[in-house]
């Protein structure tokens, strides 16, 4: 059979925006993203119309996630669709404003790609995060992107679970992806990070570029992380916290976690072991916005995702 | 030298400096029973702010202990950390009095490398100075410095000064807003071998002379901005970055421009970084603080 046949052919990806401050207080995406607008020329390439753009100026301005409530949950159907009126959370008018710009969510009229930049406490490194299993374009991309950083290595997460799949800013273009960099304390500015960031953003947009341009992209294969369950920090009757992340477990993200392993260390220094029949891999590990999510570290199991060739559709 | 018998140990002067806040409720739980050698008062200083998870509310409480800032008058509409300064200091001072507690330890986390530091205002308080000298003795896996702001107690603005003596316990790295069991646990440990050592004074015991390194803060240095927009052009440099107290010598790396230039330090004196890229102090234009080392000559006490 000739390879011909396996090729997809998708539309030219021809305006793109790249998200800073979608959280007030994650510092690499705000800076890059006011770098860029004051000076583009680092990320201009040809045919493209690309948007750096701060997604919560007033959580930026005081160097907080959110001000209300967290932007990177608001874009349901339910805030998308709500009335214009006195009274709206900020951040649900914030969603409103940029589904009216970038959007509308699921319309031919979005925006074909939006790069949201995050950045995390946890020892992830550098985390391409995807929201589905079957976007061959956004697969391909992840794919040059890894190729492109190694031997620096990007995990790819992907969030496609049906309970705990959420409604991020991101999600209102054809293919969003979610830029993940840690460790770095809310607040803080590391060089090492900043430069990770920007240098897969750079990847990104040639990949871009190249494809708009005709180039075929073979059949690839990405070994992904897939989400599979939330796990909480030990409570009191009262809510309050009885146990940190255990040292072994601390700054282990995407190693093995068996059952039987350290998992959490009591503040009167008892340890809790894992319990779970399969082995998971963690990430996510004490991330400091997650503590009010009642998160200590998200569970994932390994697995391969296979894309298809791909090039631009002939118009 | 008289005994040390009123101790407090106050947490969450930060609202998001989570180890101290964790110790201090750990510390709570447990019911004083009258047959304690040494009466601790443990205090949430800022719980307001810790409700919140935050580093204030209104104003940075650990700038609020200046004479000026406790003799202000206040009223309901004063920002809250004001009116709490004034709170603390009665229940804990007032500070240059005779009531005041023996020794205040107030615990702090930095997101900067700086292991645990005691710092202080006296590069001869031979309480605090020996303290230090038990846990470099003592606490294997971290290291231990003594850390000096030379400024005369009346314009002393943290709350270790409401204290006849009294530090600042930092322990660093630790991002605002999380706990590690490792920071956590190294904060339990130097409290308890401060409580040990002070058991130890009362009774009698002798601790022998000798010296301590102490590192006197000399002049801070903020990011390099641009001049129109204040906004910062630069981090500080990855050969920096994670190395307080590591001597920084003139022509040494200090920032990485966004532009890819390197700025390097152009002081004469080769000084000791701290406080190296610590999130709270962006807004206050500090980058790193540099430090003197001296070797300072402990009596013996008993």
């Amino acid at each position: 059979m000739s390879s011909r046949t396996n090729v997809s052919c998708l539309h030219e990806a021809k305006r793109v925006a790249i998200f800073g401050g979608t959280h007030g207080n994650e510092m690499s995406g705000i800076t890059l993203v006011n770098m860029w607008k004051q000076n583009s020329a680092e990320i201009e390439r040809n045919g493209l119309l690309i948007k750096p753009f701060i997604s919560n100026p007033k959580a930026v301005k005081k160097c907080t996630r959110y001000i209300d409530t967290d932007l990177n949950r608001a874009f349901t159907p339910e805030n998308l669709s709500a009335p214009d009126v006195e009274g709206l959370l900020y951040e649900v008018q914030r969603a409103k404003e940029i589904n009216r710009m970038f959007g509308p969510k699921g319309s031919s009229d979005a925006y074909d790609v939006i790069f949201d930049l995050h950045n995390t406490t946890s020892n992830m490194g550098s985390t391409l995060i995807l929201e589905s299993s079957t976007d061959l374009f956004n697969l391909q991309m992840v794919h040059y992107i890894k190729k492109a950083m190694a031997p620096h290595t990007c995990s790819v997460l992907l969030n496609e679970h049906p309970q705990l799949k959420y409604s991020t800013t991101r999600s209102v273009a054809k293919h969003p992806i979610g830029l993940e960099v840690g460790p770095q304390p809310q607040g803080v500015l590391r060089s090492n990070v900043f430069e990770s960031m920007r240098t897969i953003l750079k990847h990104a947009l040639d990949f871009i570029e190249f494809f708009n341009s005709g180039v075929e992209f073979p059949p690839c294969t990405v070994d992904v992380f897939r989400v599979q369950e939330r796990m909480d920090y030990p409570r009191d009757t009262n809510g309050n916290i009885t146990a940190m992340v255990h040292p072994h477990l601390q700054d282990c993200d995407w190693e093995p976690l068996n059952r039987g392993d350290p998992m959490f260390l009591t503040f009167d220094g008892r340890t809790i072991l894992y319990e779970g029949a399969n082995t998971v891999y963690p990430t996510f590990i004490n991330e400091a916005a997650y503590y009010e999510k009642q998160q200590a570290f998200t569970t994932t199991c390994r697995e391969i995702l296979s894309a298809n060739a791909i090039r631009k559709a002939f118009k | 030298m008289p005994t040390v018998s009123r101790v407090a140990v106050c947490g969450g002067t930060h609202g998001n400096e989570l180890a101290g806040i964790y110790l201090v409720r750990e510390m709570l739980k447990k019911r004083a029973d009258g047959t304690e050698p040494v009466s601790v008062v443990t205090v949430m200083s800022n719980p307001r702010a810790a409700q919140l998870c935050v580093r204030y509310v209104e104003t940075d409480l650990n700038r609020c202990f200046t004479r000026a800032a406790l003799s202000a008058p206040v009223s309901e509409t004063s920002p809250y950390e004001m009116i709490r300064s004034q709170e603390l200091n009665a229940l804990l001072g007032p500070k240059a009095s005779a009531q005041a507690v023996d020794l205040l330890c107030d615990l702090h986390n930095t997101t900067a490398n700086t292991g645990l530091c005691l710092i202080t205002y006296s590069d001869r308080d031979w309480i605090c100075l020996h303290i230090c000298k038990h846990l470099q003795r003592e606490m294997a896996s971290t290291p231990v410095r003594y850390v000096h702001f030379d400024i005369p107690l009346n314009e002393a603005y943290s709350l270790d000064s409401v204290g006849k003596h009294g530090f600042a316990m930092e322990i660093g790295p630790q991002p605002h807003g999380v706990v590690r069991s490792v920071i956590f646990s190294a904060m339990q440990e130097g409290v308890q071998l401060m409580m040990d050592w002070i058991c130890q004074f009362n009774s009698g015991t002798l601790f022998e002379g000798g010296w301590v390194d102490v590192y006197t803060m000399v002049k801070n240095i903020d990011y390099p901005r641009d001049s129109e927009t204040h906004v910062i052009t630069a981090a500080v440099h990855p050969n920096l970055q994670d190395r307080d107290f590591c001597l920084l010598h003139p022509g040494d790396p200090m920032f990485l421009c966004f532009s890819g230039e390197t700025l390097r330090y152009r002081g004469k004196e080769a000084l000791y970084p701290f406080f190296i890229n610590e999130g709270a102090y962006y807004e206050k234009g500090v980058a790193l603080s540099l430090a003197r080392k001296r070797r300072v000559q402990i009596p013996s006490v008993l």
